[in-house]
């Protein structure tokens, strides 16, 4: 007798008697169902609950990378750690280190793909509104900045390309300097002033997202000078500071040469990243005798990120397997035990009138009713678990709909898996001799 | 031997049978030609039954005695289509039934034939209309038609008022009137009962005969193993069976 031709002819009826009768038997060893179901239990609310708080890790990383932008690789000028060169440039007097202007121009000529670049530097002092003053930075950027980053203009506008070719002082604040600078009002069309040098304000923009959420994180502790920028043309930033950036910081005297401190190239083809990356990496190592550089490829992240989810998919998916074949070995345990123990019932059905089939759908439709109920159960505390860890932990938890179905579909395929074998062994018996059982 | 010798028409089963014929020309219910049960027991032949011819009539009411051993219980197997003959013929109906498929068996125990054991054999997590039910559910019979002949069975064998009782909550008469109701449910063609009253005192054992000899009056057939002779002596005909041979059949005449 196979699998399929016994399925063939169950009509609703039966199975709806079949079903309660199952219910009945699993009742009259309650705490029996109970601990067997366990195992299913756990199996499945650790599928669900570890596919929610996977899915809410990556998905948070793959939030904070895209911010980033995927087809932006971002380079960033580092003060090098031990120069090889360091004699020199103590004598000097001036450290001179990052990304020079001949890298951009030959990235720009050479590396296929290379759409449009936008530089950066960064002068840091303090910013004053009169007498009020912030620690902050000067950042000077170029007009397309916003729209690279996906950072929004809040208020006023950006400065334009005019603006740019003319020097102009003109400036936007982040929000939070403008809160700073200006908390009592409105920014726009007011002055800034750093060093000797003063600009204007035209608009506010967003904070830098990245910045924003180390901040939160550190919420109570006093604002940090991270996030105060303010934001002016990169010619204007050349003009009023030079290349030469000076620092006077608790008696001691610091003096550096940063043509660009960081600077975003954008990929037209995200197909173009990975090779464009290599690309530039080469023209780098060539141009740079010291690793004062750092190359950031937000979609190289992605991948990895990515990657890390996967082995992260196998190793829990693996983990939730073992516990879900542990509960349906349990399950077959005492279904075995039990086909055993009620042996006397099958050889009363069999003497009157049941076929092996009736006695195969018996058994493992109580079985399906076992694994299912701790299936069922198991939804119930996999969708508890993320949300107390969300609540506890402050981690963001996906709970995809098709998680707690698929565990849910898992368990009842793993009663039918784990049922089949004690459900033949039950309907094999012959009737006289399970009749005959003590 | 002594009480029924004198009733006896015939002194073998070959014989009685050919006699039974003369007196009866009704079909048989049951026929058994030259049945054999053999069992191997490691390198032994058990002959449990040899050579079984039988008529069993519509109507009969048979009792089978004979010692411990001698194949009382693994002929009622064969009757009651649990077990197939070695060799041999058996027709249930005038048809022939010695070698259906399991399905087949199964389908004509359901419909045929009405078991009632020693040890009442109810299943315990079911209510006595449920376990009354279980033949029916086999046949697919609808719910609510097997609902009614089983509490109607009940209020027969006089459990109207414990209709949701547990097998465990009654006692082993009760719960032998539950097997009875059980074995009706499907009006079977023959009624068997190996020992019925075996677990039981005198007077419970006989309110379960005095139910046999009801549904023998009501046209029932019966065929009943039982080890006392007071008990077989209400019944109309009489088998002895000795080393799995018919040793003794009488039909009581009236
Ligand atoms: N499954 C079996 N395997 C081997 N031998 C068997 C089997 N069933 C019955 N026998 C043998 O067949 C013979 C008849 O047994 P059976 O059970 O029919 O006797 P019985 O007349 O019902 O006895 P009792 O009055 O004790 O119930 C016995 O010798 C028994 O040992
Ligand atoms: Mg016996």
């Amino acid at each position: 007798m196979t699998f399929l031709t016994f399925l063939r002819g169950i009509s609703l009826f039966r199975l709806k008697r079949s079903i309660v009768l199952g219910v009945k038997s699993l009742w009259m060893h309650k705490l029996r169902s109970l601990l067997t179901a366990l195992g299913i239990v756990f199996g499945v609310a650790s599928v669900i609950a570890m596919l929610a708080i996977g899915e809410g890790a990556s998905f948070e990383a793959q939030q904070q990378i895209k911010e980033l932008g995927s087809q932006n690789i971002i380079l960033e000028s580092v003060k090098p750690t031990n120069t090889t060169t360091a004699g020199e440039q103590e004598r000097s007097l001036i450290l001179e280190y990052g990304l020079t202007y001949q890298d951009i121009t030959q990235i720009q000529a050479t590396v296929p793909g290379v759409q449009i670049t936008v530089p950066s530097r960064r002068v840091k002092d303090f910013l004053w509104n009169v007498s009020q003053s912030v620690d902050g930075t000067a950042f000077g950027t170029v007009p397309w900045f916003p729209k690279m980053k996906n950072r929004d203009v809040i208020r006023g506008r950006f400065f334009t390309e005019i603006e740019m070719k003319d020097c102009s002082p003109v400036c936007v604040l982040t929000e939070s300097l403008a809160r700073n600078l200006f908390p009592l009002n409105e920014p726009i069309g007011q002055t800034v002033r750093m060093q000797t040098s003063y600009f204007r304000v035209v608009g506010v923009i967003e904070d830098d997202p990245a910045v924003a959420a180390t901040e939160s994180a550190l919420e109570g502790s006093a604002e940090s000078s991270e996030g105060m920028e303010m934001i002016i043309p990169i010619t204007t930033l050349e003009d009023h500071f030079g290349e030469v950036l000076v620092k006077y910081r608790s008696g001691s005297f610091e003096a550096e040469k940063v043509e660009y401190h960081e600077v975003t190239a954008r990929i037209e083809d995200a197909d173009d990243v990975m090779p464009a990356a290599l690309a530039i990496q080469h023209i780098l190592e060539q141009n740079h005798e010291d690793l004062d550089y750092k190359m950031t490829v937000p979609l190289d992240l992605l991948r990895r990120a990515e990657r890390t989810k996967q082995i992260f998919n196998i190793v829990l998916g693996s983990i939730a397997a073992i516990s879900l074949l542990v509960g349906g070995i349990g399950i077959m345990n005492i279904m075995l035990a039990t086909v055993t123990e009620r042996t006397r019932e099958i050889g009363i059905r069999r003497a009157l009138g049941a076929k092996r089939k009736d006695i195969v759908m018996q058994f493992l439709i109580e079985t399906v009713i076992l694994s299912g109920a701790g299936g069922l159960l198991g939804v119930g505390v996999g969708l508890a678990i993320p949300l107390a860890v969300t609540q506890f932990a402050n981690m963001v938890t996906i709970i995809e709909f098709w998680a707690p179905t698929l565990a849910f579909t898992i368990s009842v395929a793993i009663g039918v898996l784990f049922g089949i074998y004690p459900a033949f062994r039950a309907a094999g018996m012959n009737p006289v001799e399970a009749l005959r059982h003590e | 031997m002594s009480d029924f010798s004198s009733d006896a028409l015939v002194e073998n089963g070959l014989t009685n049978s050919l006699g039974a014929e003369g007196c009866d020309h009704r079909k048989p219910v049951i026929e058994l030609l030259g049945v054999e049960k053999h069992y191997q027991m490691g390198s032994v032949l058990v002959k449990a039954l040899r050579g079984i011819d039988l008529k069993i009539f519509p109507g009969d009411y048979i009792s089978i005695l004979g010692p411990s051993g001698g194949g009382k219980s693994t002929m009622l197997n064969i009757l009651g289509c649990l077990d197939q003959p070695s060799i041999g013929t058996y027709l249930l109906n005038g048809t022939d039934v010695s070698n259906l498929s399991d399905d087949a068996l199964s389908l004509v125990r359901g419909k045929e034939l009405g078991f009632i054991f020693q040890s009442y054999n109810l299943i315990q997590q079911l209510s006595v209309v449920e376990n009354i039910e279980v033949p029916l559910f086999y046949q697919g019979v609808s719910e609510k038609e097997s609902r009614e002949t089983a509490i109607e069975l009940a209020i027969k064998v006089g459990l109207g008022k414990r209709l949701d009782h547990r097998p465990t909550e009654l006692s082993g008469g009760q719960q032998q009137r539950v097997a009875i109701a059980r074995a009706l449910a499907n009006d079977p063609a023959v009624i068997l009962a190996d020992e019925a009253t075996g677990n039981l005192d005198s007077k419970s054992g006989g309110d379960i005969l005095e139910i046999f000899d009801q549904l023998n009056s009501d046209g029932k057939t019966l065929v009943m193993i039982t080890h006392d002779e007071d008990m077989a002596e209400r019944t109309h005909r009489v088998i002895r069976l000795k080393d799995g041979g018919i040793a003794f059949d009488s039909r009581t005449e009236n």
